[in-house]
C-alpha cells in the first residue's frame, strides 16, 4: 500500500481548473518531483498535500489515514519554501527549534535535536546567527533543517533552489538528496527545472495545464515520453515533418527531401493512412554526423541515413550542439566534447545517421 | 580656491526648509522665552517649579496635579494601547493574510475618526453609553471604559496604519504558512511570529497613542468634569495662570519628543533585521 495517496484530486478556483484528475501513489521514502511550466498546477497540488488549499474533489491519505480535511498544523507535513520563510527575529537555532517548542517537547530533547540538525546541515558554528547574517544557500539549509526537525511524515519542497545561483543550486541539490536518502523521508519536490527533477527523483510527474502528462522514472520520462508535451518539455527534441508512405507502414518521407531519403521507424503505425502527415521526434544525442567523403567504419545496418548541411555549431561545454539543415527542415545533433573531436565546418555537406529506435511518433 | 556654486533648486529647497522650520520653532522659542519670565527682570525656571511642585490652579494646595493628571492620562493611554493592540493587530493581520481585498474598506474605516469632529464623537459616545442598556457613566470604571474606547477609536488611524505598514514589510503569508506547517495554531502564530516582527510598528503606535491621549481634552473633559485628565489640567492652568501654561506647553512638547526619539532609536536597531527578511 502506498504511503501517500492522492486520489482523483481536483482543484478549481472559480471557473478556472488548476488541477484535475490527479492520481498518484507515493511509496514510503520515495522522492517524487512535480515538473512542469509555470501555471501547470504543481504548486497547487503540493499545497493541497500541505493543507493550504482544500481540494474541490478527491482525497489525500498519509499512511492510510485520511487527511483531506485536517488543518495544516495537524498534518505533520514539513515544508520548505522558495523564499526560505525563516523567522527573521529568531536565530538559526531558534528557527530549527520552533516546531519542537510548539509541540512542547522537553528542553533537553529540543537541544539535542537542534544540535543534530545543525550537524546534518554542517552549520554547527552558526546556531546563534540570524537569517539576515546568512547567505541564500545557508538560509535554505536552515529552512530544510527546520522542516526536518519535527520528523515529518512527508517533506514538501516548493522550488527551494529557484532563488539561488547555479553553483549553490548544484551543491544544495546534492545535499538535499543525500539528506533525504539518509533519513528516508517521503518527499515531494516541485520544480520547473528538468535537470533538478531528473537528477534528484526516484520518479517524476510531468504536469501541464493542471493534468498529469506522465509519471515515471527519469529514464522513462526522458527516453520514452508518452506525449508531445513531455517529449518537448523534458530535454531537447528534434521535430521532423513527413508523410507516411503506406497505410499502417513504417516508412516516412521527410518533407523537403528527395523521395529516396526516406526514414524507417522502429515499428509500423497501425491505423496510419498512406500520405498522412506524421511528426517524427528525435533526441539530438541520437543523431550522429558523418561525411559523404568518409567511410563510416562502423555502419549500423538499418540505421536511417539522411543528407544534411552544417548551419551552426555551439559549444556548450561537455556537449557540442550542431544545427543542421535537412532538406527544408532543421535538426540538432549533440556531440560529446573531447579534445580529439574533429568539428565539422559551417556549410559542409554531411550525412546524419540515427537508429529507428530513436524515432518517436507522438 | 574655487567657490562651489549653489544649484538654484537646492537653494530654493533650503529656503523652504528654513522657513518651515522657523514656522514651527519660532513659536516654541517664544513660548520657552515667555515661560522663563515669571520673575520680573530675571530669566528663571519659577514657572516650571510652580507647575512641578505646586498646584498653580488651586492656590498651591495638595499633591501637584501635574503628576496626578499625568498619571491618570498615562493609565488611560496604557489601557488604550492594550485594547488597540488586541483589536488592531489580529484584524490587520487577518486582512493582510486572508482577505487582502478588504484593505480598501479597512483603509476607509480607519480614517473615519479624522473626518468626524471630536465633539460629535464625544456626544455620540455619551448619548449611547450613558443610556440603557449600557449606563456606563453610572460608575467611574464605566466612564473610564468609555474614555478608553473613545481613545481607541480616535487613535485608530495611527495604530492601524502603523501595524499595517509593519505587516507589509514582512511576508505575512509565507511566514504564516511556514509556522502552520511546523504545527503552530493561530495564537502561536500571532504571539511568536507576527507580533515580534511588529515591534517597531507596535511601539510607534503605542507612543503615538500616548502622545495623543495625554493631550486629548474634549472627551476627557466631558467624561471627567473634575478635570483629572492631563488635557483638562492643562486647560485649567491656562485659564488661571499666566506663565505656567507656557511651561506646561514646553513640558508637553518635551514628553512627545522623548516618545519620537525612543521610536527612532528602536526603529534603527530593527530596520536591518526587517530589511533582510523582505523578499
Amino acid at each position: 500500500m502506498a504511503f501517500l495517496e492522492l486520489s482523483n484530486l481536483h482543484k478549481a478556483f472559480g471557473p478556472t481548473t488548476a488541477v484535475e484528475n490527479f492520481d498518484l501513489d507515493v511509496q514510503r521514502g520515495e522522492f517524487v518531483s512535480f515538473l512542469g511550466p509555470s501555471g501547470c498546477g504543481k504548486t497547487t497540488t503540493m499545497r493541497m498535500v500541505a493543507g493550504f488549499e482544500t481540494p474541490t474533489q478527491g482525497s489525500i491519505k498519509i499512511d492510510n489515514a485520511e487527511i483531506t480535511g485536517v488543518p495544516p498544523n495537524k498534518r505533520n507535513v514539513g515544508m520548505v519554501f522558495q523564499s526560505y520563510a525563516l523567522f527573521p527575529h529568531m536565530s538559526v537555532s531558534d528557527n530549527i527549534a520552533f516546531g519542537l517548542k510548539i509541540a512542547r517537547k522537553p528542553a533537553s530533547e529540543i537541544h539535542q535535536r537542534v544540535s543534530d540538525m545543525l550537524a546534518l546541515i554542517k552549520m554547527q558554528a552558526l546556531g546563534n546567527r540570524y537569517p539576515h547574517q546568512l547567505s541564500g544557500g545557508q538560509q535554505q539549509r536552515v529552512a530544510l533543517a527546520r522542516a526536518i526537525a519535527i520528523r515529518p511524515q512527508v517533506l514538501l519542497l516548493d522550488e527551494p533552489l529557484s532563488a539561488l545561483d547555479a553553483k549553490i543550486r548544484l551543491e544544495l541539490r546534492n545535499e538535499i538528496r543525500a539528506i533525504q536518502q539518509q533519513l528516508g523521508i517521503t518527499t515531494i519536490y516541485v520544480t520547473h527545472d528538468q535537470e533538478e527533477a531528473m537528477s534528484l527523483s526516484d520518479r517524476v510527474v510531468v504536469m501541464c495545464e493542471g493534468r498529469m502528462e506522465q509519471v515515471g522514472t527519469p529514464f522513462e520520462i526522458y527516453n520514452f515520453p508518452r506525449t508531445a508535451f513531455v517529449a518537448s518539455f523534458v530535454g531537447t527534441l528534434n521535430v521532423l515533418h513527413g508523410t507516411l508512405q503506406e497505410a499502417a507502414g513504417d516508412r516516412v518521407l521527410i518533407e523537403g527531401l528527395p523521395p529516396g531519403a526516406m526514414i524507417r521507424l522502429a515499428r509500423t503505425l497501425p491505423g496510419g493512412r498512406a500520405g498522412e502527415g506524421v511528426i517524427v521526434n528525435l533526441r539530438p544525442e541520437a543523431v550522429q554526423i558523418g561525411s559523404p567523403a568518409t567511410h563510416d567504419p562502423t555502419p549500423v545496418e538499418h540505421d536511417n541515413v539522411l543528407p544534411a548541411v552544417i548551419e551552426q555549431i555551439t559549444f556548450l561545454g561537455s556537449v557540442v550542439r550542431v544545427k543542421l539543415r535537412v532538406g527544408t527542415q532543421h535538426l540538432l545533433a549533440d556531440l560529446f566534447n573531447n579534445p580529439s573531436l574533429v568539428l565539422p565546418k559551417l556549410g559542409e555537406k554531411v550525412t546524419i545517421r540515427f537508429s529507428p529506435d530513436a524515432c518517436r511518433i507522438l | 580656491m574655487a567657490v562651489k556654486k549653489l544649484n538654484p533648486t537646492t537653494l530654493f529647497a533650503w529656503v523652504i526648509l528654513i522657513l518651515c522650520a522657523a514656522y514651527l520653532i519660532v513659536p516654541l522659542l517664544t513660548q520657552f522665552d515667555y515661560s522663563l519670565r515669571m520673575r520680573r527682570d530675571v530669566l528663571s525656571f519659577d514657572a516650571y517649579t510652580s507647575v512641578l511642585s505646586t498646584n498653580p490652579d488651586d492656590n498651591g494646595q495638595g499633591i501637584p496635579r501635574f503628576y496626578t493628571s499625568l498619571l491618570f492620562s498615562t493609565l488611560m493611554a496604557f489601557f488604550t494601547i492594550l485594547v488597540s493592540i488586541l483589536i488592531i493587530v489580529p484584524t490587520a493581520y487577518w486582512v493582510n493574510y486572508r482577505v487582502p481585498k478588504f484593505k480598501p474598506v479597512m483603509d476607509f474605516f480607519t480614517v473615519l475618526p479624522f473626518a468626524i469632529p471630536g465633539i460629535v464623537l464625544t456626544f455620540g459616545y455619551l448619548r449611547t453609553y450613558s443610556a440603557q442598556p449600557f449606563a456606563l457613566t453610572n460608575t467611574e470604571v464605566g466612564t473610564a471604559v468609555i474614555l478608553i474606547g473613545g481613545y481607541t477609536i480616535g487613535v485608530m488611524p495611527y495604530t492601524y496604519r502603523a501595524v499595517d505598514t509593519g505587516l507589509r514589510a514582512i511576508d505575512v503569508r509565507t511566514l504564516t504558512e511556514a509556522a502552520r506547517s511546523l504545527g503552530a495554531g493561530w495564537g502561536d502564530i500571532i504571539l511568536r511570529v507576527i507580533l515580534p516582527n511588529l515591534r517597531v510598528a507596535v511601539l510607534s503606535a503605542s507612543l503615538l497613542t500616548f502622545a495623543i491621549a495625554i493631550g486629548e481634552y474634549t472627551l476627557a473633559n466631558f467624561l471627567f468634569p473634575d478635570e483629572r485628565a492631563f488635557g483638562s489640567y492643562m486647560a485649567a492652568v491656562g485659564r488661571n495662570r499666566i506663565f505656567e501654561p507656557a511651561a506646561l506647553t514646553i513640558i508637553s512638547y518635551a514628553l512627545v519628543w522623548v516618545c519620537v526619539l525612543v521610536i527612532q532609536r528602536v526603529a534603527r536597531g530593527t530596520d536591518q533585521t526587517q530589511a533582510a527578511s523582505i523578499r
